[in-house]
């Protein structure tokens, strides 16, 4: 369990990062936290020549709550936890962060890092679709803005570029009731089928729903069609068996130590719907 | 001296002896990070060695090539078997008969063996020493099932077949197949076949006990350090066992047993994965010599977790046989044991399945058969006991599980069928069919107290009311009540029958009075956790009289300690915890005598109380044991020698029998397979108690690696081999957040022949855990008619029960 050497960069501004990452191209890498890719490069699954620490450079650490929220790609789970302006505006996002890992890895593990890393057991890449968030990424020539619900190609592949570094994530302030809902073997493990809700409703009907799940296929899935198949309804057993089938025709989900696909399909619709009815009671 | 102001209770009190919850001497270094583990060794020079594991189950080695590993900087050598051979010690002893191989030779039998030992300047160095050395090899057909490896061609072991190919004979006997180990037979195999045949009633079932690992959280490790100017050899390391190993490596090296001095620093956990010797250990020791300088090798978690001591693998078969109103009157088990590729257990010599034949548990079953076969496969070596007496564990989930079947199939409530098969209080001694004599126990007053503490006739009504929730739709949860009375085997033993290597499982301690009178007692045991520092103390406060808190107890150094055979099969306070008893014994006589001759009466005039002599009749004149040990050191006494010592070697006349009673009360969310514990009631009744809080910490921890085991840990491996639970991942190593509360109660019916009636606990609660956790889940499909589902119960192989069950249409 010890990496191949490596070089260590603390550059302490943006344009420092870049210029590394520009010169060693493929052998360079940016960390943030640190637990997803140390991990991988004590195992000697990935292999950085360059590591390129970003704890030193300004600017990525802030909380922004308005009727857009912005949120920097340095800002760890734990601070989502405790920052209650945000628990208010979003509240989704403390029972999310609430269920990843345990609380020592959630002192170090970013927001950035999280839906960077490209893993689709990641908890805040499906969060973030369910809340049509926009990721910023800058590069050598400039920043641009990828929307979550376009960003993830396959399990790490992303459309982000090697020599781009993530700075935020924003989204206009979610309406309605919300949940999160994950099933897992114990603290600190990667879900074995997770939902996000977000529902709008309106009198006794929904009138917007948002859904994604998490650990299912090799990216997380944005299920608009799950969605839809609450859009007017009263939100009663029919309507969520529906939605549930419409996710299940979403998701992809492989075997693993933590079940067979059977299992896997069952659970992800068990979970959706209880996501679903407590979304919809506190909507 | 004039303490009348202090009452004899104040007295008492004052010495911290047995029954006292002292707190744990231990815990001021552990809780300030002072401990000092065996990775906290460094010494002047210290190289540190790693392995090149083999990533193929099974597989010929045609070529190594280390020479790109050596231009590695900080590299200095690179070991291979045929560096080992010319020494005799590619290949080493297994405490089981077998032999196992140090580094590969010509072959790799298991994911992760030992093929080449790098040593370098760091450990980084040596990882990439590793990288670089380059290894060809021809890939294998992998055999993980025993049952296939019974039947197959492909020999896995060429040193299991003679000249003309048939099978050659075993360390336990004749092969039966070229992949086969030993048979194993206990009890009578007629009458049994006869009993069941017979018989109004058999329950039939078979159950896979799956493969797991002790997983402490220091993993295994040691320091090599041989000093070419003396001669001498000191090895570091974490063993649970150090006096034997001192004496296997002499054995296997040569060097002689006073130049080799073992030290087990402080141990971070064992549970039995430090029994065994392992190829770190052989390596390092073989490069401290090449290089002359200190050899550390610290295991990382996966290397623990994929190679050294794998625990269970036992496919169990049952029949078990009672007349229409369950009076249980036979029992047959075959096992079919999954060694792996070497026999490595760490079982007494002439046990090769180790005290499974204690599978008749607490109840009087009068005819028994068991049958052991014990087989190679692609796997790593081990079948250790993990927190468990050896294969106690396994017995006691086998006959666990088959009284609850046998219960469906009398259409009983087991609860019942145990009491109306509990051994009874008078029939103890009691010889059982297997072969044991327990020695006491009082099992339907343990089993009475649970059922009272969990009320439960009101759990059964509570279970009846939601079994038709359920069916009516109300509820998707099942409520489980997992009963399990255990017995347990443990303190081994009359070194007549249990030896390891040759070597008798007697235990020692020996004592020093210091003329001040504060002690030091050394022992041949070794704690990893368990607190002997404290509870040995307690014991020798209360046997000779000065506090506990004026007691060294130290254990470990084989050059200090006295000869014993170590920590494991919670044999510590049955064995060396005689054994301070007996040598305090030895004290108090020769206090005696001192105490006589100071208050000038004759030897039998005096009598022991407390922390004194008194003249009998005359209280008022006594001499305190503080008093005697300084006469010990300053008076010239005739007839008596200076100084007050005292060593004694026990030889356990009898194992002990802990036993106790659990309940676990369970939700199981049929959908997605989720359980949650609301109650555990555990009842333990360990003989004599020393200290009841580390009897409450042992029970605890014990339960929790029992609810690990029950549901979800395991060493799980795919059809090539390759392990897929190497990592705290997916190994399931349960934390605060998933422990239910755990409720303790006790009975104490103490050894009969044991000097302090202790029977030891460290193991019980895993024993009688395991099977527990597991009949909660059973239990609560029952109504479903579910008989027989394995372990791990992980959330998806419950979620399969229920779907096979129905209950998902
Ligand atoms: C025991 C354990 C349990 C865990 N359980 C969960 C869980 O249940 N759910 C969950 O979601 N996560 C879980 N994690 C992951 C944890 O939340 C990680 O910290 C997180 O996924 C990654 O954040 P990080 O800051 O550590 O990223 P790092 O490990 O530093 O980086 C991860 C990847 O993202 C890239 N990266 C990081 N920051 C940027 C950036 N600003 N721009 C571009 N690329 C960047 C890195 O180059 C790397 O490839 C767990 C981790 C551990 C160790």
């Amino acid at each position: 369990m010890i990496p191949a050497s490596f070089e260590y960069h603390r550059p302490t501004d943006m344009a420092g990062v870049l210029s590394i990452l520009v010169e060693h191209g493929d052998d360079a890498r940016v960390m943030a936290g640190g637990h997803s890719l140390i991990p991988m490069m004590k195992l000697r699954m990935a292999d950085v020549p360059h590591l390129i620490d970003l704890q030193d450079v300004g600017g990525l650490a802030g909380i922004t709550v308005g009727d857009t929220i912005t949120i920097g790609a340095m800002v760890t789970q734990s601070d989502i936890i405790l920052h209650d302006a945000l628990a208010d505006a979003a509240p989704i996002l403390r029972e999310a962060s609430l269920q990843i890992a345990d609380p020592q890895v959630r002192y170090m593990g970013t927001v950035g890092g999280n839906v960077a890393n490209g893993d689709p057991g990641n908890d805040m890449p499906g969060l973030m679709q369910c809340l049509d968030a926009t990721f910023t990424v800058v590069g050598p020539n400039g920043e641009r803005k990828i929307p979550a619900r376009e960003f993830y190609e396959a399990a790490y592949m992303t459309g982000r570029e090697d020599d781009e570094v993530m700075t935020a994530v924003s989204f206009a302030k979610p309406v309605g009731g919300h949940a999160y809902e994950k099933q897992k073997r114990k603290i600190g493990d990667y879900a074995t089928a997770a939902a996000a809700v977000q529902i709008v409703k309106d009198g006794g009907t929904c009138a917007s729903a948002s859904i994604a799940m998490t650990n299912l296929s090799d990216t997380p899935v944005y299920s608009a069609a799950a969605g839809d198949a609450l859009v007017g309804t009263s939100v009663d057993g029919d309507a969520i068996k529906a939605a549930v089938s419409a996710m299940l025709n979403d998701i992809d989900p492989v075997e693993d130590n933590r079940g067979p696909v059977a299992f896997k399909r069952h659970v992800a619709g068990v979970i959706l719907a209880r996501a679903i009815e407590r979304a919809w009671s506190r909507a | 001296m004039k303490d009348e102001a202090v009452t004899r209770e104040d007295r008492v009190a004052s010495l911290k002896g047995m029954g006292c919850s002292r707190k744990r001497v231990e815990d001021a270094r552990f809780t300030q990070g002072k401990g000092n583990y065996v990775d906290d060794i460094k010494l002047d020079g210290m190289l540190f060695g790693d392995f090149v594991r083999s990533p193929y189950a099974h597989a010929k080695i045609t070529n190594i090539d280390t020479s790109a590993a050596m231009e590695v900087p900080g590299v200095l050598a690179v070991l291979t078997a045929a560096d080992l051979a010319p020494l005799g010690l590619h290949w080493m002893p297994t405490l089981a008969g077998d032999k196992q191989m140090v580094l590969a030779d010509g072959k790799v039998l298991f994911q992760g063996q030992e093929v080449a030992f790098v040593v370098a300047e760091d450990r980084y160095a040596a990882a990439d020493g590793i990288e670089a050395v380059e290894v060809e090899y021809e890939e294998l057909p992998v055999i993980v099932d025993p049952f296939e490896a019974l039947q197959s061609d492909v020999i896995l072991r060429p040193d299991t077949v003679g000249e003309d190919g048939s099978p050659s004979d075993g360390a336990h006997g004749p092969r039966k197949h070229h992949n086969h180990i030993f048979t194993w037979e206990c009890g009578d195999k007629d009458p049994t076949e006869q009993v069941i045949a017979n018989a109004e009633v058999v329950a039939e079932e078979s159950m896979y006990y799956h493969r797991t690992h002790p997983c402490p959280l220091e993993t295994c490790g040691c320091v090599a350090s041989m000093d070419k100017v003396n001669g001498k050899l000191t090895l570091w390391g974490t063993f649970q066992a150090p006096h034997a190993i001192r004496t296997v490596v002499s054995l296997i090296s040569g060097i002689e047993e006073h130049n080799i001095r073992v030290i087990s620093p402080d141990i971070g956990g064992g549970f039995g994965n430090k029994v065994g010797a392992y190829p770190g250990y052989v390596c390092s020791v073989v490069a401290s010599i090449v290089t002359g300088k200190p050899v550390k090798w610290i295991e990382d978690r996966m290397d623990n977790l994929m190679t050294t001591a794998f625990a269970r693998d036992y496919w169990m078969k049952g029949r078990i046989s009672a007349t229409k109103d369950g009076k249980i009157t036979g029992l047959h088990c075959h096992v079919t044991a999954d060694h792996g590729g070497f026999d490595a257990c760490a079982d007494p010599t002439k046990f090769p399945a180790g005290f499974m034949n204690i599978c008749t548990g607490s109840y009087d079953i009068p005819t028994a058969f068991l049958e052991v076969d014990g087989v190679y496969t692609n796997k790593a070596p081990g079948g250790v006991s993990y927190r468990c007496s050896f294969r106690v564990t396994e017995a006691v989930y086998f006959i666990e599980r088959m009284i609850e079947v046998l219960a469906i199939e009398l259409d009983m409530d087991a609860s019942e069928l145990r009491k109306i098969n509990f051994i009874k209080k008078e029939q103890f001694p009691y010889k059982a069919a297997l072969g044991w004599e327990y020695d006491s126990g009082d099992y339907h007053t343990a089993w009475d107290k649970a059922m009272n503490a969990v009320d439960y006739d009101g759990l059964r009504a509570e279970q009846k009311q939601r079994i038709e929730d359920f069916k009516a739709g109300k509820t998707r949860k099942l409520l489980g009540i997992g009963l399990t009375h255990f017995t347990e085997i443990v303190g081994a033993g009359p070194v007549k029958n249990c030896d390891i290597l040759g070597l008798g499982m007697f235990d020692s301690c020996e004592i020093r009075i210091h003329p001040t009178g504060s002690a030091i007692a050394r022992l041949g045991t070794i704690s990893q956790g368990q607190g002997h520092a404290t509870t040995f103390a307690q014991i020798l406060a209360s046997e000779i009289g000065l506090p506990a808190d004026s007691i060294t107890i130290e254990e470990g150094d084989t050059d200090t300690a006295p000869y014993g055979l170590g920590t494991y099969g919670s044999r510590s306070t049955p064995v060396a915890g005689a054994a301070t008893a007996m040598a305090g014994r030895k004290i108090r006589a020769k206090a005696q005598m001192i105490a006589a001759y100071l208050l000038e009466v004759h030897d039998d005039d005096v009598e022991f109380d407390v922390d004194r002599f008194v003249v009998k009749g005359a209280p008022e004149k006594f001499k305190t044991m503080k008093e005697i040990a300084f006469a010990a050191y300053n008076q010239a006494i005739p007839g008596i020698e200076p100084g007050l010592e005292a060593v004694s070697y026990y030889d356990p006349p009898n194992m002990t029998y802990p036993f106790g009673a659990y309940v676990c009360v369970m939700e199981i969310d049929v959908d997605t397979g989720v359980t949650d514990i609301r109650q555990f009631y555990a009842l333990d009744d360990c003989g004599t108690r020393i200290n009841p809080m580390i009897i409450e910490g042992q029970i605890h921890g014990g339960l929790t690696e029992a609810l690990a085991v029950a549901l979800g840990q395991e060493i799980a491996y795919d059809d090539m081999g390759n392990v897929k639970t190497g990592t705290l991942m997916d190994f399931f190593l349960p934390t605060a957040w998933e422990v239910p509360n755990y409720e303790t109660d006790h009975t104490v019916t103490p050894s009969p022949h044991h000097p302090i009636g202790a029977k030891g606990v460290g193991e019980s609660p895993h024993v009688g855990g395991v099977p527990c956790f597991s009949n909660a889940v059973h239990d609560a499909f029952r109504a479903f008619g579910l008989r027989q589902t394995n372990m791990p119960h992980d959330h998806w192989r419950i979620w399969r029960t229920a779907n096979e069950l129905g209950l998902h249409d």
